[in-house]
């Protein structure tokens, strides 16, 4: 099938570099402001007083972090505001050397999904591990958030610094 | 329901490159002129055309669809772009299927194109706004985290080791040697070089990851009147699947994908097939990394769920085993531009088919095979079944 293929011209770094091809650039300047929204504008103001919620469906019982005003699977609204633990355990995990444009990070980044004590089973969210060696991280493992300071908060998911195990 | 029996008659790709001379819009062309000519037919034969093309993000130009178009031979002509994500390459080619099904049109052209080196200064720079701009992003998430996230608690929940997914890596690099579009093939790549590889996001490393990728692919369909006329070998479309899982993916069970079953369960019981692991002979499914590959055989129901890592073992899923997985060498071999490498998949089961895959013809004369592509946040597939 090498008849199908076309041969594309193929650029190195250089041909950039020594200025052999032409091109042009451009660097977007776009600004956003989202609206938090009803559910996570709730979840963001408990943040801010240092307690997670979460959202009780009526239909199929589950306690959902994100909370959220209507569940996705029944397609009902849900009910009820529901406090939960600041604790919770690590459903996965991973130790990040790089950032997003690929430059190397000095200290790793732990991101990890925590599944929060008081949802229901398997509910977890996307935070970072702290006060941890990488090495002993391991799924299973019982951790705690570590608030900012209630003056430094601002209603935010980094009001969490990060979880930190609880052991 | 009626349906139209629907084929695909021709195919053609550009080379897979990391940064190409060319404007998307001339990928689109090279590839596009390519499949025309591989069935003998021209512009004026095609009644519609299908574009497949990830975010506009990457390319920096919004109305992306528009600007792709007269590369894509839409001049004139109806013209839509779907988009799911990583997933599609493979929906371009079911949504070709349903233009021509539903007795639309008789000729359906679709052109898959991505030009990913453009975004400066790394296309990851693109995928960071698929996270949620409240909850997530102010962590400061890159895209590699939710891979590595996925690839851990699959790793977990089956106690396999890194080296056993390693072998994925080095079976689909080895393959693409043999593909004249491939940009990664290497047919000396050893389980010692993935593990050796440098640790991006463990248990990541960079030779478990496919690369950024330049290039376009192209395939011909038709209603079976015109299939028959213009080819020997039509391959047929036998069934087609997609599904969507929740955006909540922190919520979900990472370690199996339920929506890869189900949209395979659609296309399968459209193709009549009732025992996957008889009646494919070929699978292709989406490999933009390594343990991903393993991850796909199991929702797509061709190995038991945490046991195809042991038939990768055991030799089943090479090019001579006997279910080969990637005879193409995949994403992480030719190379992933991201729609361009879903639908090459695709382009791989029609040349398969007919045995026409040369160095990569994989052996038996295959008579069905499945190509798979997956994407958004981890929660869609796309499935499409192919026959002769
Ligand atoms: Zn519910």
């Amino acid at each position: 099938m090498k008849e199908h293929v076309y041969d594309t011209v193929y650029l190195s770094e250089e041909d950039f570099t020594e200025g052999r091809v032409l091109f042009e650039t451009w660097v977007p300047k776009a600004r956003y402001a989202w609206d938090a929204g009803i559910a996570i504008g709730r979840y963001l103001a408990e943040l801010k007083q240092g307690r997670l919620v979460g959202r009780h469906c009526p239909s199929c019982g589950r306690v959902m972090i994100p909370p959220r005003m209507f569940c996705e699977q029944c397609f009902a609204p849900t009910d009820l505001w529901v406090p939960l633990q600041d604790t919770g355990t690590v459903i996965t995990f991973s130790i990040c050397y790089i950032r997003w444009d690929m430059v190397r990070l000095e200290h790793p980044l732990i991101p990890a999904v925590i599944a929060i004590d008081g949802a229901s089973p398997g509910m977890g969210i996307l935070h970072l591990l702290g006060e941890v060696d990488p090495q002993v991280v391991r799924i299973g493992m019982r951790v705690r958030a570590v608030w900012k300071p209630p003056e430094e908060r601002e209603g935010a998911i980094t009001d969490i610094r990060y979880f930190k195990p609880l052991e | 329901m009626g349906r139209n029996r629907v084929a695909i008659v021709g195919a053609g790709m550009t080379k897979f490159v990391r940064r190409a001379q060319e404007t998307g819009k001339e990928q689109a062309w090279e590839a596009a002129s390519k499949a025309l000519e591989s069935c003998e037919m021209t512009l004026d034969d095609i009644d519609a055309v299908v574009i497949g093309s990830a975010p506009e993000a990457f390319d920096g130009l919004h109305m992306k669809t528009e600007y792709l178009s007269d590369g894509c031979g839409g001049w004139g002509k109806p013209v839509i772009r779907g988009f799911v994500g990583g997933g599609t390459g493979v929906f371009s080619a079911i949504q070709g299927w349903y233009h021509i099904a539903s007795g639309l049109f008789d000729t359906v052209l679709v052109v898959a194109e991505e030009k990913m080196s453009s975004c400066q200064p790394h296309p990851q720079g693109a995928f960071i706004t698929i996270f949620d701009h409240t909850t997530e992003r102010p962590l400061g998430p890159n895209l590699l985290w939710i891979f590595a996230l996925e690839m851990n608690a699959y790793m977990t929940r089956y106690g396999l080791s890194k080296r056993d997914i390693a072998l994925v890596s080095v079976k689909n690099k080895r393959n693409a040697a043999d593909h004249p579009a491939a940009l990664l093939g290497d047919p000396h790549i050893t389980v010692e070089d993935v593990l050796n590889s440098e640790v991006l996001a463990w248990p990541v490393q960079r030779l478990d990851v496919s690369p950024v990728t330049d290039g376009a692919v192209a395939i011909v369909m038709a209603a079976e009147h015109v299939a028959r006329r213009v080819t020997s070998k039509p391959v047929w479309v036998e069934g087609v699947g997609w599904n969507l899982d929740t955006a909540y993916w922190t919520n979900r069970d990472l370690s199996y994908p339920t929506y890869v079953e189900e949209a395979a369960r659609m296309a399968y019981k459209m193709a009549g097939i009732t025992e996957p692991r008889k009646q494919i002979h070929i699978a292709e499914p989406y490999d933009p990394f390594d343990y991903k590959e393993l991850h796909h055989l199991e929702g797509l129901l061709l190995f038991d769920e945490g046991k195809a890592a042991e038939a990768t073992a055991l030799g089943i899923t090479q090019r001579d085993g006997d279910l080969p997985v990637c005879p193409s060498g995949g994403l992480l071999g030719v190379g992933n531009p991201i729609a361009a490498a879903a639908l090459m998949k695709v382009a791989e089961l029609f040349w398969q088919l007919r045995g026409e895959a040369g160095a990569r013809q994989v052996p038996g004369q295959p008579k069905r095979g499945v190509a798979q592509a997956w994407g958004d946040l981890m929660q869609v597939s796309t499935v499409i079944v192919l026959g002769v």
